[in-house]
C-alpha cells in the first residue's frame, strides 16, 4: 500500500473511533459546565449501547434503536441527578455506582434475554445505521488528493457521525450564545448568584444533567448499532473514561472538544495501524505505548505543563440553599 | 426548616442509617433476579451456601475477603484525608509486580518466611510509588486526585500487560504470566486455621495474607485514630482550610496519606500472586480495587466496618460463583450491580433517608 493510501484508510478509522469520544466529551461538557462531575459517562454509553441494540432488534428499526438507548442514559442521568443535586451526595461515588450498574446489569440482562453470553443478536438491514454515500463520489474519486479522502473519509459515514459534528457547533452555540447556556455556565462557576438572581440551581443542573444523558444515547447507539451490529459486553472498554480525558485536555471548551477527541481517535486507529509493524530504527514500537498516551497526556496536561486547565468553580459541590 | 444540622444518636447514624441503604440496595437487586424470572430467595439461599455451605467454599469466600480488606483499607486510608483514590485497582496491579520481582529472585534460595516480609516491603513500595504521581499532582500542581488515579490506572494496566507480553514472559510460552513460584516465593495455605474449626480447605486458596491483612486493620485504626498524623489526616479530610490554619502542612499529609493508601492497595496483590496462583499473571486484580469503594463506604471508613463489608462481599463473590452455576440465568455479573447498587445507596445517597429519620426520632423525642 502507498503512503498516501495508508494515510487515508488512517484518517478513516480516526473518523470512526473518534464518534463515540465526541458525543459522550460533548455530554460530559454539558455536566460538568453545571458544576456536576460526571464519572457515569462510561456506564452510560454501555447502558445506551445496550438498550439501543436490544430495541433495534426487536422493532429492526434503528431510529427506535437510538431513541431506546437514550431513554435508558436519560434514567441513569435522572438517578445522578437525584443522587448529586436533590440528595447532595457525592457526585463520584454515584458516578461510579451507576458505572458498576450499567457494567454489570447489560451482562446479566443480556444473558437472561439472549442467552449469547452477553451478546445481542446481530442486526441486519434497518436495525442499524448505515453508510451514507455522499452524492458525486464516483465522480470525483479518480481527483488525485481530494478524491480519495472525500470518498472514504468525508463519504461513507453513517448519520450518527454527520450528527456528532453538528453538534460541536450547536453546543458551543448553546454554551455561549443562549439565555440558558450562560446560565448553565454561571450554575458551575457560582450556583449562589444564579440562586440570588431567582433561577432555580436545581431545575438547572438537572437539565444539564439531562443534556449529557441525551448526548450520552447517541454514543451507545454508534457503539452498537452503527459502528457494530450488536451489544457485546463492556463494549464501551474505558472510552468513557477516555472522552473524559478528551474534556479535561480541551479545558471545558466545546470546539477544541473535537479537536481532542479526533486526537485521541487518531492515536487509537495509529495503535491499530501499528500493530506488528516495525519503525525503522527503533524495532517494533509496543502497542501499549499509543494505548497508554491520551492518559499520559492528559495527566501532563493536568500538571500544568501544557497550559493550565482551569475546571469550572463549583464542580463537584453539592449547592445547598439554606444553612 | 433544614434537617441537615440536626444531630441524631450513634445507633442511628452508624447502625440505622447503613443498614436500611444495605436492605435498599439487596431489595432492589432482589427485583432485578425477579425481572429475569428467577425466584429471589433461592437465589440467595443458593448464594450463601454456595459462600458458607462447605469448607472450601467458606475458603473462597475468606480468600476474596483478605483482597477486599486490603483494597478497602486502602480506599479508607485516603477518605480520611478527604482524598478519593479511584486507583487502588492500578496500585494493586503494580504492587503485583513488586511482590513477584521479590518473590521471583529470593524463592530458589530461602524458605518462604524469609520472602515474606520483603515480599510485603516490596509490594507495597511499587502500589505506593503508583500512587505517589497523582498524589504529587494533587498536593503540588491541584490536578483532582480522582481524574488522575483513572489515569493512572489504565496506564498501569498498559504497562503491566506490555511488561508480561515483552519481558516477564516465560520464552517459549505463549501465556503472558511469569514462572511459577517455588515453595520459597509462595505464602503457605491456612488450612490448619480451618482444621481448628472442623473444616476442610481443600483446594480453595485462603493463605497467610489473611493474617497479614487483619494485621494492617489493626495498623491503620492506630494510625489514624492514635497518631498525631492520623489526627492531621483526618483534620485535612474535615476541612483542608482548618487544618492549613491550624498549621498542618497540606502537601505532606496528602502525599503520606496517598503513599500509605497505595501501600495497602499494593499488598493486596500478595493475596492472589503469592498465595494463590504462584505466579504474576494479567489483570489478576480482577475489579478487587473498586470494590474496595463499596467496601470503605459500607464500613464507614473504620477498619472493623471495612472487615464486616470485606467479608460481605467475600460472600457475593464466592456466593455468586456458585450460583450462576446452579442458576444459568444469573452470570457471576449480578455481583457488579450488587457492588454497584451498595455504592450508589450506602455512598451517594447515603443520606436519603435521613430527613425522615430526623422527623420520627424528633417525634419519639417529645412523646
Amino acid at each position: 500500500m502507498d503512503f498516501f493510501d495508508i494515510v487515508v484508510s488512517i484518517l478513516g478509522s480516526t473518523i470512526r473511533l473518534s464518534i463515540p469520544l465526541l458525543f459522550t466529551a460533548l455530554a460530559g461538557l454539558f455536566s460538568e459546565r453545571a458544576g456536576i462531575f460526571d464519572i457515569g459517562l462510561e456506564g452510560k454509553m454501555l447502558a445506551a449501547a445496550f438498550a439501543s441494540a436490544c430495541v433495534a432488534y426487536v422493532t429492526g428499526n434503528a431510529w427506535l434503536g437510538l431513541l431506546g438507548g437514550i431513554s435508558v442514559s436519560l434514567v441513569f442521568s435522572l438517578i445522578h441527578g437525584f443522587a448529586s443535586i436533590t440528595n447532595r451526595g457525592n457526585q463520584i461515588v454515584s458516578g461510579v455506582a451507576l458505572n458498576f450498574v450499567a457494567a454489570g446489569l447489560t451482562i446479566v440482562l443480556g444473558q437472561a434475554w439472549f442467552g449469547q453470553g452477553g451478546r445481542t443478536p446481530q442486526l441486519t438491514g434497518e436495525g442499524r445505521f448505515a453508510p451514507i454515500i455522499l452524492p458525486f463520489v464516483d465522480v470525483v474519486r479518480d481527483v488525485p488528493i481530494i478524491g480519495p479522502l472525500y470518498a472514504n473519509v468525508i463519504s461513507g459515514n453513517n448519520i450518527l457521525t454527520y450528527l456528532a459534528f453538528a453538534a460541536v457547533p450547536l453546543s458551543w452555540w448553546v454554551l455561549f450564545r443562549t439565555r440558558f447556556g450562560l446560565r448553565l455556565r454561571a450554575v458551575g462557576e457560582n450556583p449562589g448568584a444564579v440562586d440570588t438572581a431567582g433561577i432555580s440551581v436545581t431545575w438547572l443542573r438537572y437539565r444539564a444533567v439531562l443534556v449529557a444523558g441525551f448526548l450520552c444515547g447517541f454514543s451507545g447507539a454508534y457503539l452498537a448499532i452503527a459502528q457494530s451490529a450488536a451489544f457485546i459486553k463492556d463494549m464501551s472498554a474505558g472510552k468513557g473514561y477516555i472522552a473524559l480525558a478528551a474534556l479535561i485536555f480541551a479545558k471545558w471548551k466545546p470546539v477544541p472538544v473535537m479537536f481532542a477527541c479526533l486526537l485521541f481517535g487518531f492515536l487509537d486507529a495509529f495503535a491499530n495501524f501499528m500493530q506488528g509493524k516495525a519503525v525503522p530504527g527503533i524495532g517494533e514500537v509496543p502497542v501499549q505505548i499509543f494505548q497508554a498516551l491520551p492518559y499520559i497526556l492528559t495527566c501532563i496536561l493536568l500538571a500544568g505543563f501544557i497550559g493550565i486547565a482551569h475546571p469550572p468553580k463549583a464542580g463537584g459541590v453539592p449547592y445547598t440553599k439554606e444553612r | 426548616m433544614s434537617t441537615a444540622s440536626v444531630p441524631l444518636p450513634n445507633w442511628i447514624n452508624y447502625g440505622l442509617i447503613p443498614l436500611l441503604n444495605l436492605i435498599v440496595a439487596f431489595f432492589i437487586s432482589g427485583l432485578v433476579v425477579w425481572w429475569i424470572g428467577e425466584n429471589p430467595f433461592t437465589a440467595l439461599r443458593l448464594l450463601i451456601e454456595g459462600a458458607l455451605g462447605r469448607g472450601d467454599a467458606v475458603g473462597f469466600t475468606l480468600f476474596y475477603t483478605t483482597s477486599f480488606i486490603f483494597t478497602g483499607l486502602s480506599v479508607a486510608v485516603a477518605f480520611h484525608a478527604g482524598l478519593f483514590n479511584i486507583g487502588s485497582e492500578g496500585q494493586a496491579y503494580i504492587g503485583g509486580l513488586g511482590a513477584a520481582l521479590v518473590a521471583l529472585a529470593l524463592d530458589q534460595y530461602v524458605p518462604w518466611y524469609v520472602t515474606m516480609p520483603f515480599a510485603i516491603i516490596g509490594a507495597a513500595l511499587f502500589g505506593a510509588g503508583w500512587a505517589f504521581i497523582p498524589a504529587w499532582l494533587q498536593a503540588k500542581r491541584g490536578s483532582h486526585i480522582v481524574i488522575t488515579t483513572i489515569m493512572f490506572n489504565f496506564i498501569g494496566a498498559a504497562l503491566m500487560v506490555y511488561l508480561l507480553v515483552n519481558v516477564l514472559i516465560v520464552p517459549g510460552k505463549m501465556a503472558p504470566e511469569t514462572r511459577t513460584f517455588l515453595p520459597g516465593g509462595q505464602l503457605p495455605k491456612l488450612d490448619w486455621l480451618m482444621a481448628l474449626f472442623g473444616a476442610k480447605l481443600g483446594p480453595a486458596p485462603f493463605n497467610v495474607s489473611f493474617i497479614i491483612a487483619l494485621v494492617m486493620c489493626y495498623l491503620v485504626w492506630l494510625l489514624i485514630w492514635r497518631t498525631k498524623l492520623g489526627y492531621e489526616m483526618r483534620t485535612l479530610g474535615i476541612s483542608p482550610s482548618a487544618a492549613v490554619y491550624a498549621g498542618i502542612p497540606y502537601s505532606r499529609t496528602v502525599i503520606i496519606a496517598m503513599l500509605i493508601s497505595g501501600g495497602l492497595a499494593g499488598m493486596m496483590a500478595l493475596n492472589p500472586v503469592m498465595g494463590a496462583s504462584a505466579r504474576l499473571q494479567v489483570e489478576f486484580v480482577g475489579g478487587a480495587g473498586f470494590v474496595g469503594i463499596a467496601v470503605s463506604l459500607m464500613g464507614r471508613s473504620h477498619p472493623v466496618g471495612i472487615i464486616f463489608a470485606a467479608l460481605l462481599f467475600g460472600i457475593l463473590y464466592q456466593g455468586g460463583a456458585d450460583l450462576s452455576f446452579e442458576m444459568p440465568n444469573i452470570t457471576r455479573e449480578m455481583i457488579v450491580v450488587i457492588q454497584g447498587l451498595v455504592i450508589l445507596f450506602a455512598g451517594a445517597l447515603e443520606y436519603m433517608f435521613r430527613p425522615a429519620l430526623v422527623h420520627i426520632y424528633q417525634r419519639f423525642k417529645r412523646a
